[in-house]
């Protein structure tokens, strides 16, 4: 007798294509040469290459983290290419000034970059490896005041906002890969919201990986002003290789007094294959300040692809009554591995943070949840609320639960909520009894499980997330 | 319709199926009766082809076609339902949602095109009269914390949408109260058409006040013992099942 949950086949991951185009890139290997390059090439300001030359020093005495639940051979940080960029002639005017290549690239990933073609109410900023290509719907956002573009353009046209809120949030020798980010970053995008104002449309970054041996280290921040509000997504594809690629970034968010930001990742990676050759080492450092009283921060994540997931996006709680909220699926097929979770720091009276976990295990995946809930001495009538999920998909795959709990105040309260679940045999079947194939039935029984977090995305997203999750299991149940 | 000959199943190795032999004809209501462990879900849930069952002999032939061949949704695409005893929960998928897809699934094997969620919504407005409910229970997760009298109403509501040409009802009629057992009982009887058929398995001769059965079969240890028409039902109701238990016995 054979369980309809147990052999697992590889789908193919549709995104790993490679773009063919002339790329400018920088000697393999990191020193202070190669940072000043990188420094020079996009012409920064003194302060820009301080900073990062300052976190080179603080990086070279740091040690790579292993506490995370992941194994993976060592990496030679001497044999990645630090800076790559698609060669253009001169810097961008208009989006008529792509390279045809690159936009037929996000064509074929289904971003248009055409603001004609685009669903009208989200506006892209296109990173290709190392540099962004393209930023839509600048113009209709300047009307608001509102700035989104690339960190690049950020530092030349507003340095001043750079200088203020960079490492404001994650300090560039917060962690190892930090602190390497703060050092080599290359672009990213930057969002300024300012006071009071809604923005009107839904932001999104696209990132992709392309050259080989490149790491990708991008820097994004996000101000959102007092009362003002933001949703930005960020969606992310890298080729097929059978070389594993680093992926290194920083988020900061800082939310100011009454200020709200909605965070939300579709985390697509190259995954690796069936035997785990391959994938993107997706080590990233997120994080959110909820500087100001009654802000609030949301971060809701995706996670199918990457051979290997290693963060934990986190809120500091600071203004009085800010709320903190996490929302995650993850799911690992084949040979993934995913160590994720939050940080909820709860510094100021009254915080409140919320935290969602749906872990899916399938293949030979390995799935650990990692929580921090801290509730610092001052933090007077703080709660926190944590549900913490899992479901196996067969009997190889494995769900792993870490959570720290950290009281200093009395009147604080922490809830924790947690359950494990085998797909069940006769769930599938009764979907099959109701006409529905295992994948269909599958599909259906996992996107349930993720629910609360998928009803935290922005509608169209939720969408194309729900696919997603069907892909990623597709043919994980023969 | 339905043409069972000499089926033997196991589960785990043991042998629960020891050569069943019926025959249900299309506008028929057969119920099926029998003391508990007889068999008569292991026989339900292997017509519908459940996976921990491993048929040993025998065969099933349903509208023409070789029935233990099909994979468990080609058999529901083709008209089979099988109304749960134990409905299982499906958390975080509306019942509005699992309803048209499995509405769609169907409509797709049979290569008619899918309803849209706007359209699907009238149709569920009908079916939902039938079983006497309100609108609320579409937004409700399937089965999810469902009270054991409403996970049953429920699969008679997917029976309802699905339309099948064979039903298999097991023990739809436990843990009802009177008002449900009628409104389940209407139901049934209001889906019945001349070129369907249905079996119902239940302990309770009252349930056949509402639901006519053409025959009455009398499962133990694996076998039929005993067939005959609704009165057989009524006598049962009066003996118990031990006077054909010990016949069978004798003669095996
Ligand atoms: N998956 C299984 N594995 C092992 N034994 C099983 C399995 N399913 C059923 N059985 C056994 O087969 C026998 C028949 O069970 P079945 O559920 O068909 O009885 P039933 O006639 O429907 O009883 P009831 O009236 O209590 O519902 C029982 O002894 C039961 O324990
Ligand atoms: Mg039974």
């Amino acid at each position: 007798m054979t369980s309809p949950v147990e052999s697992f086949v590889q789908q193919e991951y549709k995104y790993g294509f490679v773009t063919d185009i002339e790329a400018d890139t920088v000697p393999r290997g990191l020193n202070e040469d190669i940072i000043r390059l990188i420094s020079a090439k996009k012409e920064e300001p003194a302060f820009l290459l301080e900073w990062r030359l300052a976190a080179y020093r603080r990086w070279l005495d740091m040690t790579e983290p292993h506490w995370p639940n992941v194994q993976y051979p060592p990496i030679d940080y001497q044999d990645i290419i630090y800076y790559s960029a698609p060669r253009q002639a001169k810097p961008l005017g208009s989006l008529d000034e792509v390279d045809p290549e690159l936009l037929a690239t996000y064509e074929k990933l289904g971003i248009s970059l055409s603001e004609q073609k685009r669903l009208s109410g989200v506006a892209v900023d296109a990173i290709f490896d190392s540099v962004s290509v393209a930023t839509t719907f600048k113009d209709k956002l300047k009307e608001h005041g509102v700035i989104f573009c690339s960190f690049s353009e950020a530092v030349r046209e507003h340095p001043e906002l750079v200088r203020k809120y960079l490492g404001s949030v994650v300090p560039a020798g917060d962690n190892f890969f930090a602190a390497l980010n703060a050092a080599v970053f290359t672009d990213g995008s930057f969002v300024y919201i300012p006071k009071g104002v809604t923005c009107p449309m839904e932001l999104s970054t696209y990132f992709r990986i392309n050259a080989a041996d490149t790491g990708q280290f991008e820097r994004t921040l996000i101000v959102a002003d007092e009362g003002a509000t933001v949703s930005y997504l960020e969606g992310c594809t890298a080729p097929k290789r059978d070389t594993n690629q680093l992926h290194a970034a920083v988020v900061e968010l800082v939310a100011l007094e009454g200020a709200t930001i909605k965070y939300s990742t579709v985390q697509n990676w190259y995954a690796g294959d069936s035997e785990g050759v391959g994938g993107i080492y997706n080590f990233v450092t997120k994080r959110g300040k909820c500087a100001g009283a009654r802000s609030r921060i949301t971060w809701t994540q995706v996670e199918t692809g990457s051979a290997i997931t290693w963060k934990y996006p986190s809120v500091i709680l600071q203004g009085d009554d800010s709320i903190g909220e996490f929302y995650s699926v993850a799911v690992v097929n084949n040979r993934q591995q995913a160590d994720t979770g939050t940080k909820m720091i709860h510094v100021g009276r009254n915080t409140r943070s919320t935290i969602i976990s749906k872990g899916i295990s399938a293949g030979r995946g390995q799935n650990s949840y990692r929580g921090l809930v801290k509730m610092l001495p001052k933090a007077v009538g703080a709660r926190n609320y944590t549900q913490c999920d899992s479901m196996l998909i067969g009997n190889a795959c494995g769900a792993h639960t870490f959570p720290y709990i950290d009281v200093q105040h009395p009147s604080a309260s922490v809830e924790h909520e947690a359950s494990t679940s085998k797909i069940g045999e006769d769930q599938i079947f009764y979907c099959k009894q109701r006409g529905l194939d295992t994948e269909d039935a599958i599909s259906m029984i996992v996107n349930g499980f993720c629910k609360d977090v998928f009803q935290n995305l922005p509608m169209e997203f939720a969408v194309e997330a729900q696919k997603l999750l069907g892909i990623s299991l597709e043919g994980s149940v023969g | 319709m339905l043409e069972i000959k000499n089926l033997t199943a196991t589960a785990g190795g043991v042998e629960i199926l020891r050569g069943i032999t019926l025959t249900v004809n299309a506008g028929e209501v057969h119920a099926i009766m029998g003391p508990n462990g007889s068999g008569k879900s292991t026989l339900a849930q292997v017509l519908a082809g459940h996976p921990a069952y491993e048929v040993t002999g025998g065969s099933v032939t349903y509208k023409g076609q070789d029935l233990l061949d099909m994979e468990p949704e080609e058999r529901a695409q083709a008209g089979v339902f099988l109304a749960f005893q134990y409905p299982v929960e499906i958390p975080g998928v509306t019942n509005a949602y699992f309803l048209r897809a499995a509405y769609n699934a169907k409509r797709k094997a049979q290569g008619l095109e899918e309803l849209d969620p706007m359209d699907f919504l009238d149709l569920l407005e009908e079916k939902l009269k039938l079983v006497e409910w309100g609108p609320e229970i579409m937004s409700r997760a399937v089965n999810a914390g469902f009270s054991g009298g409403e996970k049953k109403r429920n699969e008679i509501l997917q029976m309802a949408v699905l339309e099948p040409s064979l039903a298999i009802l097991d023990e739809t009629d436990s843990g009802l109260d009177i008002d449900a057992l009628k409104i389940v009982a209407d139901g049934v009887n209001a889906l019945r058409r001349p070129d369907s058929a249905t079996i119902v398995v239940t302990h309770y001769q009252r349930l056949l006040n509402h639901i006519v059965p053409d025959q009455v079969h009398v499962l133990a240890g694996g076998r039929i013992v005993r067939s005959g028409g609704k009165e057989l039902a009524l006598e049962l109701e009066e003996r118990g099942y031990e006077w054909l238990t010990e016949a069978a016995g004798a003669v095996a």
